[in-house]
């Protein structure tokens, strides 16, 4: 009796569990099964487009017909042996490397100086990010053209009366050097808001419990950020510096409109020349490829942060 | 054998009184060298932002002056009259609103199903799917233009809201799931388990036990996907064309003509349009003060 009660109870019991453990193994994929959906639905068939058109004499004509000319990689050979993506190339990878450096350095010394403050000047702070950050970028390139500007801008004024030198009517984007130092101001003075308060959520998960322990066995201020704190943010520092970098190596925004979207060659980020091939003299196959040549420097460039902050997650 | 050793010990105590004394001015001294730094950074990161808005407070006079003035003597609001005066605001700040709330609320329930699948559980093809996360973020959006413009045409979408908030929900969505991973992730399993010893089921553990303390996260996120959507400007610029169905930001570009920028009407339109922003993170902050799960687990 006893056991015929036993068998059938059983018997359900395995199935449940069986159906259970099935059923767990489906569930992630159910929970990342929407984001999927949607980050392919909308991009998937832009970005084939987007390789597509770039093996294609695609010019005004053949946009409108929706039929381009095949030309293979001849889009790609054309834009290789152009001298100017060379320069291009390596002017974007050095804009990129000084934005991502200073505004790494600069954001960890804010964020581990929020600590140290009293509470009034914390809350001074973050409200004066947090206005930066808020600030849509459109607006703060106006704001800087505004500042800049050869005639009235308060920057020249300012630099003037500080006895640097005389910057009176002085045009800051005559010379692409110093036109340059000014998009690194721009763009490093941006991106700090949200690279502080990433850093600073991050610092503040740091459990102090460890800090006093290394204060304790005599760990001075340095040895206690390299040793507790930095490994602690490593996966913080991964991934700001992986965004970054894509950031800033596809910037586009600030440039274009601050030189009234008309920027001379000197001034040409990847992301412009692109976008200047396709919209400026509708060549649009030659755009494209140069998109997709930015893609494949990118992930050259940001290969080892990725792997890094992808494995960083795993262990997590 | 004694006298030594007491007289060492009051050495001591003595030592330590002095460097206490010591220690106090020069926290002091310190402290204050921080204070004075930290408002020195505010200063110099708020700089432009006030620079922003005394020009939106001037008149046009006082705007274009060799020496500049550092406070809005004469005070006007014509600027802000000018601006809101323009056509189309009341259309495009009510074409934001929607783009930005609807595309918020899908974003944030996608987002937080994928951060949890992918903090909480291991299976097979995670890993190519935190890669695609990341490397869809490295495509520039404005090389995406055209295909794009084919998608929505083909779609009937072109020139509408529902278009461009799909396209916003897919550009911010990488981004927000993985911030929100972070979050769940950093909160410890442990939690969920003790709750489950404690007669919680698993799905009521996470309801009650993660889910609250995954809030500031959701707050980071939705403030991120704010500021993103809010501030987009190529996408919008190139798909939505008529006037009723632009954003914010597009109208904000019809105060350069050909005479160059109207500083004191486009500084008085930057500042209204930066506006929302500034008071959605400053409503939300509180709930961003970390610390909510230490000591939550005493390891």
């Amino acid at each position: 009796m006893g056991l015929a009660v036993a068998t059938p109870d059983q018997k359900p019991a395995s199935l449940l569990r069986l159906g259970q453990s099935f059923r767990r193994r489906l569930f992630p994929y159910a929970l990342i099964t929407p984001s999927v959906a949607v980050i392919a639905g909308i991009l998937a068939f832009p970005l084939g487009m987007l390789v597509w058109i770039s093996l294609q004499h695609y010019g005004l004509r053949e946009l409108i017909q929706h039929q381009g000319e095949w030309v293979g990689l001849g889009n790609y050979q054309k834009i290789l042996a152009d001298p100017l993506f060379h320069q291009v190339i390596f002017r974007s990878l050095a804009f990129t490397f000084a934005c991502v450096a200073l505004t790494v350095v600069m954001s960890t010394l804010i964020a581990l100086l929020l600590l140290k403050v009293r509470r009034a000047v914390r809350v001074i702070v973050m409200s004066a990010l947090v206005f930066v950050w808020a600030t849509p970028v459109v607006v703060t390139v106006d704001i800087w053209q505004w500042m800049f500007d050869y005639e009235f801008g308060v920057i020249n004024y300012l630099l003037t009366q500080l006895h640097l030198g005389d910057f009176i009517h002085h045009n800051w984007f005559d010379n692409p050097l110093q036109g340059w130092t000014v998009f690194v101001v721009i763009v490093v003075w941006g991106a700090i808001p949200f690279v502080t308060i990433t850093l600073y959520a991050g610092l503040l998960q740091v459990p102090a419990e460890l800090l006093d322990a290394a204060q304790v066995d005599g760990a001075g201020t340095w040895q206690r950020f390299r040793y507790v704190t930095a490994p602690m943010l490593k996966p913080i520092f991964l991934i700001v510096i992986c965004l970054s970098t894509i950031w800033n190596f596809g910037v586009f925004n600030q440039i274009y409109i601050l030189l009234n979207q008309r920027p001379s060659s000197d001034y040409y980020t990847i992301a412009i020349y692109s976008y200047r091939e396709s919209f400026g003299v509708t060549q649009y196959g030659i755009g494209a490829a140069i998109a997709v040549l930015l893609v494949l420097v990118l992930i050259v460039v940001t290969l080892f942060y990725v792997r890094e902050t992808v494995r960083q997650a795993e262990i997590a | 054998m004694i006298a030594p050793e007491a007289a060492r010990g009051v050495r001591a105590r003595q030592a330590t009184e002095t460097q206490a004394a010591a220690g106090v001015s020069r926290a002091g001294i310190k402290q204050l060298v921080f204070d004075l730094t930290g408002i020195g950074v505010a200063v110099v990161m708020l700089f432009p932002i006030y620079w922003m808005v005394i020009t939106a407070f001037k008149p046009g006079r006082d705007i274009l002056t060799l020496v500049p003035k550092w406070f809005p003597a004469p005070f006007t609001l014509d600027n802000f009259k000018d601006a809101i005066a323009r056509p189309f605001f009341l259309d495009d700040v009510r074409n934001s609103v929607i783009i930005v709330a609807v595309m918020l609320a899908a974003a944030l329930l996608v987002a937080f199903l994928a951060a949890v699948g992918t903090a909480r559980f291991g299976f097979r093809g995670r890993t190519a799917y935190l890669v695609m996360i990341i490397g869809v973020q490295m495509v520039p959006l404005n090389a995406l233009i055209i295909p794009l413009y084919m998608l929505l045409d083909s779609a009937g979408q072109v020139d509408a809201l529902p278009g461009v908030i799909a396209i916003y929900l897919a550009v911010v969505l990488p981004f927000m799931i993985w911030t929100l991973r972070g979050f769940v992730a950093n909160i410890p399993v442990e939690l969920e388990e003790s709750a489950m010893i404690d007669g919680c089921t698993r799905v009521g553990a996470f309801f009650r036990i993660t889910f609250p303390l995954v809030g500031p996260g959701l707050v980071a996120t939705a403030i991120f996907g704010f500021i993103q959507a809010w501030n987009e400007y190529i996408i919008a610029y190139v798909l939505l064309s008529s006037p009723t169905n632009q954003t914010l930001t597009v109208w904000l570009a019809s105060f350069t003509t050909n005479h160059g920028p109207e500083w004191g009407p486009l500084m008085a339109a930057a500042t209204l349009t930066g506006l929302p922003v500034v008071a959605f993170f400053l409503i939300l902050q509180r709930y961003l003060a970390g610390g909510l799960t230490a000591g939550a687990v005493k390891g």
